[in-house]
């Protein structure tokens, strides 16, 4: 009676992984063209940029120093870099960024405006770089943008699409024979009807069936043991569907926003409670505040992917797309990397919902007893689409208490009473329910 | 004729039935009144209020018990006084650097790496770049605070994730792993 998908479907995995061993192949190309791309960029560099300083160790400053505020070809905090050295003097680049900011004191008319166009954020200076390694950085930021083909991800959903379609191609094409079987059994029927018609043989009828069923109502025992049967699988059905009234285990909502634990706790292996940071200190877990998602969203603008993992459920634009709703709920303006106001609240679909006549209380569990999140959740770092994954239903919370032993070393505060619960009910180790943890009025009340 | 018929009302019932299970739906209650909370649950949406929210600001000017006004403000001016002037609250007694370790695991390793050498899982993933070494940065103990409080530039603020006792207790451990780095 249990609402869970069909998550081991045979053909499901023989699809993935064919688009698996597919995409890695692709990747595998992919590592193939990367460095001859690498390899045709610093002549075109040499040949663009007179000041000559070398890419491969630039993009390594680049991105230790300067990938905090500033990307290639997006603004961040600071300004977008790419091809910077055109519109600024060799001398002034050096100076701005030994120390921007005594610059700026100066009076530098090119400097104030700068400073001004970036919201006044204050560059850090870097005085330890010395003008081989800053033009090395130049040289990494001129050179031209790369064309987006090598991404491995890109080609995991033109993959999946594929094999979409092949399935379905293949269930029409199965029906389609069925179909076809079925007639020619009509007509082969019907040919042999009028051979028979045509030769005078008289095709036998077949016996009525009526009389099966007479001679089965007849027989009293077998009507009997028939109705206790039927009885005893009726009962058996109903009670299985009047005790998941309630229970809402498997339920998997559409969220207005797609957001993938997959890829934030499980790919990138962000804390729990990075984002559900009240479920250290409080009753609720707390859903994450937009500026949460900010903390990194700030600077992460589009899905990128990886190379080892493989997306191949959503593509890319898909990902990027919801990023962007995100921008568009808490009024982010990513062009100009500034909020705009304009908010709209996301309203997202509440999944754990314990009844109101029982009290629970994360940071009780979390912070006190240490219970890993995923005790109760599941296995979320691996859920694309979040849902419940337990029951959350009493007796299931009763099991856990009978079951799961206390910590009770380096606790000296209640050393005294723990030795007496252990004495009274002649254990070595505390469960939760020795404590109290299956009393009526410690949930209801 | 009849059975056919008989077959096809089997059919369709047996496909009501089925029917009602969707994952993407919660389930019937029995006795709804029992689940649903009638004051108003967190988060939910209430018509009680102009903007239909039950998460409401606290009334302008106050302040929470145990709350210390926080006075520098989030300017550069701000930043170069708090990195000055601000010193931290707790005494050598109250530093609680296991609690520190944990909270700085949750939330500063994912980027600045456990050993604070700016080389968190989100840095090595390339999803975050440019993230420093504290030894790179000339930090003082009112600096870490003040960051950790307002954020800068690429960095968010982290204030309503730690309580302000948590992030002194966050900025020792900060300072105590750039001693040794």
């Amino acid at each position: 009676m249990k609402k869970v998908g069909n998550h081991t479907s045979i053909s499901r995995i023989i699809m993935f992984c064919l688009a698996f061993s597919l995409s890695f192949s692709l990747s595998v190309f992919a590592q193939d063209a990367a460095p001859a791309d690498a390899a045709a960029a610093p002549a075109d560099a040499a040949g663009a940029d007179a000041g000559a300083g070398d890419p491969a160790k630039g993009k390594e400053l680049f991105n230790t120093l300067c990938a905090a505020c500033h990307k290639l070809d997006a603004k961040a905090t600071g300004p977008a870099l790419r091809n910077v050295a055109e519109k600024h003097d060799r001398e002034w680049l050096y100076s701005w960024i030994k120390n921007s900011s005594a610059m700026i004191k100066a009076g530098d008319p090119v400097a104030v405006k700068l400073f001004n166009e970036n919201n006044q954020a204050v560059m850090t200076p870097f005085p330890q770089l010395s003008n081989q390694d800053i033009d090395n950085i130049l040289a990494y930021t001129s050179q031209p943008a790369e064309v987006p083909t090598i991404a491995p991800t890109t080609g995991g959903s033109p993959v999946a699409a594929d094999n979409g379609i092949n399935n379905v191609l293949i269930l029409g094409a199965l029906v389609l024979v069925l179909v076809v079987l079925i007639v020619m059994l009509a007509l082969v029927n019907k040919t042999l009807k009028r051979v028979a018609a045509a030769n005078g043989i008289e095709v036998e009828k077949p016996e009525s069936s009526v009389s099966l069923w007479q001679a089965y109502a007849k027989n009293q025992f077998l009507v009997l043991v028939t109705a206790i049967l039927l009885l005893l699988s009726a009962s058996y059905f109903l009670y299985g569907y009047l005790m998941q009234i309630g229970v809402d285990q498997g339920y998997e909502p559409i969220q207005p926003i797609h957001f993938s634990h997959k890829i934030h706790a499980g790919d990138n292996g962000i804390d729990c409670k990075y984002c559900h940071s009240s479920a250290r200190v409080s009753k609720h877990s707390g859903i994450p505040s937009l500026n949460v998602c900010m903390n990194c969203h700030k600077n992460i603008a589009e899905f990128q992917g990886d190379k080892d993992s493989t997306y191949v459920e959503y593509s890319k634009e898909f990902y990027t797309a919801e990023i962007q709703k995100l921008y568009d709920a808490v009024g982010w303006d990513k062009s100009t990397q500034t909020y705009t106001g304009k908010q709209k609240p996301v309203k997202w679909v509440r999944i754990h919902n314990l009844p109101d006549f029982v009290y629970f209380n994360h940071a009780q569990h979390v912070s006190v007893a240490g219970v890993e999140c995923q005790t109760c959740h599941g296995p979320v770092e691996t859920f694309e689409i979040m849902k419940q994954h337990s029951s959350l239903t009493m007796g299931w919370c009763i099991n856990c208490h009978r079951e799961t032993d206390v910590k009770i070393e380096g606790n000296a505060y209640y050393e005294k009473i723990h030795d007496e619960l252990a004495k009274k009910y002649g254990v070595t180790k505390l469960t939760a329910a020795n404590m109290g943890g299956t009393e009526c009025g410690k949930c209801h009340y | 004729m009849r059975a056919f018929y008989r077959t096809a009302l089997l059919v369709v019932a047996a496909s009501g039935l089925t029917a009602c299970f969707n994952k993407k739906e919660p389930n019937y209650q029995y006795f709804p009144n029992m689940y649903e909370a009638v004051p108003y649950e967190t988060y939910s949406e209430v018509s009680a209020f102009p903007n239909g929210k039950e998460g409401q600001y606290p009334a302008q000017g106050s302040i929470p018990r145990g709350f210390t006004p926080y006075e520098y403000p989030n300017t550069n001016e701000g930043y170069e006084m708090a990195k000055a002037n601000l010193k931290s609250p707790l005494d050598s007694a109250s530093v609680d650097l296991p609690q520190g370790e944990q909270l700085y695991t949750i939330y500063c390793a994912i980027c600045h790496g456990d050993k604070g050498d700016g080389k968190g899982t989100l840095v090595k993933r390339e999803k975050f770049l440019g993230v420093p070494n504290y030894k790179d940065r000339q930090i003082t103990e009112g600096s870490v605070f003040h960051v950790i409080t307002y954020g800068l530039n690429s960095m968010g603020s982290h204030a309503n994730q730690l309580s302000q006792e948590e992030r002194w207790q966050v900025t020792s451990y900060v300072l105590k792993l750039r001693s040794e780095l």
